[in-house]
């Protein structure tokens, strides 16, 4: 299967990764190669194969349900989880105006 | 007057704590040479002042009587995909320039509790993503090495090709790494230093940049067997923080440390004899197989029948690993930002991620979210998945019968900076021996076993059971006494 360019246009639109006309000229065959590279894995039969998991095989761990269970991790961090936006005004990451 | 930067870990460990010498001494040794070594562009940002302090309070604590670390004294290089307080993590991408973590990864944390100091944080291909460090935001990385006769400038591998240069050139004795489909063993192959991945889950993925979750796994890069034991013993163990970390105790491995193999049967994969392989390549295999079977190791033919489907499988699960983990560098919360005039939040995204990632980064989230999207998902994604599950077996067949596996660890020795960037496919053929046991999860390390006739180094390969470093590190040990391998790169920088 091979991708077209107004495929990988759309793909890069749903990456959100702007992409202009030169660079879509670009990645266009390259795509192409990997994926006709990939293509090869359709030679196996994987009829009765279930997907893997987990390659270790791990039972899921829960942790305790309490309020800052780990203080690096719980709450009470605001000035840190904000230290490095780009943007950060009275508390809050800043954003353009997203509603008209 | 002693070359500190000429000692191994161990023997700087031992030495600082019999007083032959002060960790101060060492790390002024080491900032030197990391100050002097810009040339090679290894480090991205380095921190004497972090190297000192720990270097400083190693000797204090000596001097007070109290134990030491077994990391106490060292200094060592930090691979820029681990979160460091306060010192940038980028992982060498522009989207990330400038983060300065309020918090510090898992793995570095343990090494510095271990007594180890920060010389700096190495470049790397941009996210991991790379074979030859040419990806990086912050420029190429040089190998220290050179092929006779030329001036060249020749690649350290990737994507730990900033640890694998400093290590080589004797900026620094060990370095952290990560693998997810070979990064710690081949730039550790073709530099001709040692590297190993540990069992999937042994090091704690937190606070390391996140490539591809289910195959990322930390591992340390030295000049010996002994050393990357003892630093690995270090880094790894149980973490609540990581969900996928194996809670099981860690098992002094450099402790247990025996070259003998007697009773121990080595398999080699009939499928990694490619067509049109490198004679060199070849020969040094053959040399390793008789090195093992002098160690009193058995050795036999083993098939591991879907080894030439790993590397397009991995090349569809890990894209679309990273595809949704680097889905959080909006320009949002951190990193870079590019909001053109009077755009809008959606228009931002994709400006600040077109301006913030590179072109491999890019190639790979594009690959990725095509896998995954609707429509492509089972096709690509879930038979990928198949394929794997049916690779691990094929490993866990012959695991009945062998106890670790030998192969070369890159198809080539380095090539030039330059020579694959225009074929994003070729440079992914490098990595065609280690990805395999990426993908079951599997232990395994490069040891340097000779050089070719034009100067270069070459590694051989080891895999081992699930959880079985012991195994793996032994027979590298086995192999490491038979190479003497001393060669080292002529300083040009």
């Amino acid at each position: 299967m091979s991708v077209t360019r107004e495929e990988v246009a759309k793909i890069a639109s749903l990456a959100r990764i702007s992409m202009d006309e030169a660079a879509l000229d670009h990645m266009v065959p390259e795509l192409n190669n990997i994926l006709a590279f990939v293509e090869q894995l359709g030679e196996v039969d994987t009829s009765a194969v279930e997907p893997m998991t987990a390659v270790i095989p791990q039972e899921q761990r829960l942790r305790d349900d309490v309020v800052d269970a780990d203080p690096l991790t719980g709450g009470g961090r605001r000035d840190d989880v904000l230290a490095n936006a780009p943007v950060a005004e009275h508390g809050f990451f800043g954003v353009p105006k997203v509603i008209e | 007057m002693t070359d500190f930067t000429q000692m191994g870990l161990k023997a700087i460990r031992d030495g600082v704590a019999a007083g032959d010498f002060t960790a101060r001494e060492v790390a002024e040794a080491h900032n030197d040479a990391v100050a002097a070594a810009s040339e090679l562009n290894a480090f991205i940002v380095a921190t004497p002042d972090h190297a000192l302090a720990a270097a400083d309070k190693v000797d204090a604590a000596r001097a007070a009587g109290e134990e030491l670390g077994p990391m106490a004294g060292v200094p060592i290089g930090m691979k820029d995909l681990f979160a460091t307080k306060g010192v940038q993590t980028a992982a060498a991408s522009h989207i990330l320039e400038g983060f300065k973590p309020p918090y510090e990864s898992t793995v570095s944390q343990k090494l510095w509790d271990a007594g180890a100091g920060m010389l700096g944080k190495l470049n790397m291909d941009q996210f991991a993503m790379g074979s030859s460090n040419e990806t990086s935001y912050f420029g190429n990385v040089a190998s220290p090495w050179k092929k006779l006769g030329s001036n060249a400038t020749l690649t350290p591998g990737g994507s730990s090709g900033g640890s694998s240069a400093a290590v080589a050139a004797r900026l620094c004795p060990a370095a952290t790494g990560t693998d997810t489909g070979g990064s710690i063993r081949q730039p550790a192959a073709i530099t001709g230093i040692t590297g190993i991945k540990p069992t999937y889950g042994r090091c704690s993925r937190w606070g390391i940049v996140a490539f591809a979750s289910s195959l990322d796994q930390a591992g340390p890069m030295a000049r010996s067997v002994e050393d990357c034991a003892i630093m690995l013993g270090a880094m790894a163990g149980f973490d609540p923080k990581d969900s996928t970390s194996i809670d099981a105790p860690v098992p002094d491995w450099a402790g247990a440390l025996d070259s003998n193999l007697e009773g121990k049967t080595v398999g080699i994969p009939r499928e990694y004899h490619v067509d049109g392989m490198d004679p060199e390549i070849e020969a040094s295999w053959e040399q390793g197989k008789q090195w093992l079977r002098d160690a009193g190791a058995k050795v036999v033919d083993i098939s591991l029948p879907h080894t030439k489907y790993a590397l397009p499988a991995y090349y569809i699960i890990a894209p679309a690993e990273a595809s949704s983990n680097l889905a959080r560098y909006d320009g949002v919360r951190y990193g870079l930002r590019d909001l053109p005039e009077g755009a809008g939040l959606q228009d931002m995204y994709a400006a600040t991620r077109s301006d913030g990632f590179g072109d491999e980064v890019k190639r790979r989230i594009l690959i990725g979210t095509y896998v995954l999207s609707a429509g492509f998902y089972d096709a690509y994604y879930t038979q990928a998945q198949k394929v794997r599950t049916l690779v691990q077996k094929d490993f866990m067949d012959v695991f009945e019968q062998v106890d670790v596996i030998l192969t070369p660890t890159t198809p080539t020795a380095a090539f030039a900076l330059g020579e694959k960037t225009d074929d994003p496919l070729s440079m992914y053929l490098n990595d065609v021996f280690s990805v395999p046991a990426s993908l079951a999860g599997l232990p395994a390390m490069s040891v340097p076993a000779t050089l070719t006739q034009d100067g270069l180094p070459l590694g051989l390969h080891l895999v081992g059971k699930p959880m079985d470093e012991q195994g793996v590190l032994n027979a590298g040990l086995a192999i490491e006494q038979r190479a003497g391998f001393t060669a080292q790169p002529e300083k040009w920088w």
